[in-house]
């Protein structure tokens, strides 16, 4: 079959028997819960990524299998599971899925998520097209249910979104029924069981590393004995077009690292370069190992890698890169109800800490109306910061812009900040709530009251939230039917120095279609 | 037929016109026909009119998923005003193949040119026409199986008429 590695990880999910797969979407990791959903596996979207991997281990501390994705950020969110589910272990099965972006086609950053694994102690995998992608979630399976510990899937927007063949032949046990086991040493981690826990998850990772050297993913491929290659994901496959003719060792298995495989390796050839995109991950740690092998110039830690940029690396070309001309930008589409927000929020002269989603283009032309973009959730406290300390004129002007998606994931407390510490000039949130997670594809989330197959659920009430959390002055309004109605609403709660919430509610064009047609199936 | 050589065709296009249909269906006509294929594209903010370009590989073994820039064997482009952005993945030599290849055709239905494309695109590769009309269907619901098919069809035509 010619799937996506996204696919192929929730395949491979699917007939591992995964019991609940979680997650928050992320371009490029979003595929991977909806196709598990479409292939029968339960499938759920939680509000952030921090509940998504707790929620994992719960079911892999009932001795099942767990899958939680997210793209790079949202191991942030996640990063404190991550780190003491490294100590506690598990006793089932919990794949943590990072899916990282490199050259940032849609993130706000380009962080390297393999500086996780090491940091938080666990083992972690690489596939390199979405054969791999198959194969090494089966084995992550396997690895996490031996050792007891997370393991990290490791995926970057190439090996998520790239379609390449697959023969999902390799199977793994079935899974034993859940059950649960009392085992208070090993799962509460007050110090004194944290600290034998600590040596423990380093002993499990040192016999790990020695599995790693005769039994993990990592291949040797002999070539020519003048030029070796190191490489790890897709950076592999870019090498392999680049230079046919070398040796190569590809990495499967990141962390830890087979060190005495890769030194046979650097010794078995006249030149060994490391190929990786990002950080110089691989090339620091084998040279902190006494093993001498080449790194890429700096100029190659940013963007992704491709042939082009790996054929320059091998020929220490470091001139610059000529850079093709861009195409057209994405914007705001026709009859976005975002778009009379912008309008009023640029009338009012707003100085407008922004957030992340569709609404974040309102940053570019023709609005420029939107200041700010650092992480989901952001929007609220950053404007908190710049209200708290600006001269009160420039204070009474800020606003915090934020999408429904991105409330529920991490504005909430947020909105208890405001209330907590008001500014004594007050403050203004708009919540744009178009029903759906736009930017990523359309996803629900808690407050469009559907599942992630659409079907009814329990549903989150914005508007009460907010005055429960103690912001009386909540509004609920439809910015589109009457913009001088929003502006003016905007206008009036700016200018009384009270704490406020609009919620601008009316629903994405593009989803509203949809789901019409979701109804006329259903 | 089956050399070492893998044919590389990149589509590019705005956001909305099928970029990533036309590249997932020659992906899978090219795989119906024994090949290894390897596509990818740049999803992210595609759904907002923005420019996108998406890669196609395929021959007996093609390792990285992307085409090298200037190395496209077949550029096909859907919004023409987009040209210069991507006019530099193709070769010196390379075909490119743009909308005024319909030579004025008219499309019953907008909505597939990207198809129509495909069809001139399709008379210059070694895949047999009934496995584009396989994957055509199979990546399309069949209420626009009719449209895409006609289109694929006029596209064919206007191709080898003016070849
Ligand atoms: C921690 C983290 N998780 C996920 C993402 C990807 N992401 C960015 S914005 C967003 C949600 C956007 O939804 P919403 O706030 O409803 O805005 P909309 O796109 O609908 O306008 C997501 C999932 C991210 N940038 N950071």
């Amino acid at each position: 079959m010619l799937i996506s590695g996204n696919e192929a990880v929730a395949l491979a999910a699917q007939r591992a028997g995964v019991a609940l797969g979680t997650g928050y979407p992320g371009t490029p990791s979003t595929e991977i819960l909806e196709r598990f959903s479409e292939l029968g596996g339960r499938a759920q979207w939680a509000p952030n990524e921090k509940v998504a991997f707790e929620v994992a281990i719960g079911v892999a501390y009932a001795s099942a299998r767990a899958v939680v994705t997210m793209k790079h950020v949202g191991l942030n969110v996640a990063a404190d599971p991550l780190f003491t589910a490294a100590y506690t272990g598990v006793s089932g099965a919990l794949v943590v899925v990072s899916a990282d972006d490199p050259g940032m086609a849609s993130s706000q950053n380009e962080q390297d998520n393999r500086r996780y694994a090491v940091a938080a102690g666990v083992p972690m995998l690489e596939p390199a097209d979405s054969q791999e992608a198959y194969d090494f979630t089966l084995q992550a399976i396997e690895i996490s249910e031996r050792w007891g510990l997370p393991v990290m899937l490791r995926m970057t927007t190439r090996v998520c979104h790239s379609k390449s063949v697959v023969h999902p032949e390799r199977t793994c046990a079935p899974p034993p029924p859940p059950s649960y086991t009392r085992d208070i040493a090993a799962r509460v981690m007050i110090p004194s069981n944290a600290r034998p826990a600590h040596r423990r998850l380093r002993a499990k990772l040192a016999q790990i590393a020695e599995w790693n050297e005769t039994s993990g993913p990592n291949r040797v491929i002999p070539g020519s004995n003048s030029l070796g290659i190191i490489a790890d994901g897709v950076a592999f496959q870019h090498a392999r077009e680049a230079a046919p003719e070398a040796s190569f060792l590809q990495l499967g298995m990141t962390h830890p690292l087979p060190v005495e495989t890769i030194r046979k390796f650097a010794n078995s050839v006249e030149r060994c370069v490391v190929i990786e995109e990002g950080d110089p991950y691989l090339a620091d740690t084998i040279r902190a190992a006494g093993i001498s092998v080449e790194s890429k110039p700096e100029m190659f830690r940013f963007g992704e890698l491709n042939v082009d940029r790996v054929r320059r690396i091998l020929a220490g070309d470091t001139t610059p890169e000529p850079a093709p001309p861009p195409g057209k930008a994405p914007e705001l589409c026709n009859g976005c109800p975002y778009r009379t927000v912008y309008r009023a929020l640029r009338n009012l002269d707003c100085i407008v800490a922004g957030d992340i989603g569709c609404y974040s283009l309102g940053a570019l032309p023709p609005f420029e109306a939107l200041e700010t973009l650092v992480c989901m959730g952001a929007a609220i406290g950053v404007g908190l910061g710049l209200r708290h300390v600006l001269p009160p004129e420039e204070a009474r002007r800020v606003v915090s812009v934020i999408g429904d998606s991105t409330f529920v994931h991490s504005g909430i407390t947020g909105l208890v900040e405001m209330v907590y510490n008001p500014p004594s000039t007050g403050h203004v949130v708009i919540i744009l709530d178009n029903s759906t997670t736009a930017m990523t594809g359309f996803q629900e989330h808690p407050a469009t009251g559907r599942t992630l197959d659409h079907q009814p659920t329990g549903k989150l009430i914005i508007e009460d939230l907010c005055r429960a959390l103690g912001v009386a002055d909540t509004h609920v309004i439809d910015p589109t039917r009457d913009p001088e109605a929003f502006e003016k609403l905007l206008g009036d709660s700016l200018a009384s120095g009270r704490l406020a919430v609009i919620i601008a509610r009316r629903s994405c064009l593009l989803v509203t279609g949809r789901l019409r047609e979701l109804e006329r199936c259903q | 037929m089956m050399d070492n050589r893998v044919t590389n065709i990149v589509i590019a296009g705005l956001g909305g016109q099928g970029v990533i249909r036309a590249s997932d269906i020659a992906a899978d006509a090219a795989f119906r026909s024994g090949f290894d294929v390897k596509k990818s594209e740049i999803h992210g903010m595609s759904q907002r009119g923005g420019f996108v370009t998406s890669d196609v590989r395929f021959g007996r073994q093609v390792s990285s998923p992307m085409v090298p820039r200037g190395e496209a064997d077949y550029l096909v482009v859907l919004a023409p005003d987009q040209l210069e952005a991507v006019r530099g993945s193709l070769r010196p030599g390379g075909v490119l193949i743009l909308p005024d290849g319909l030579n004025g055709e008219p499309l019953p239905n907008k909505k597939t040119l990207n198809v129509a494309l495909l069809g001139i695109l399709s008379t210059h590769l070694p895949i047999p026409e009934a496995n584009w009309v396989e994957a055509i269907r199979s990546s399309l619901p069949e209420k626009f199986h009719e449209a895409n098919l006609h289109a694929f069809q006029l596209g064919r035509r206007q191709a080898t008429v003016h070849t």
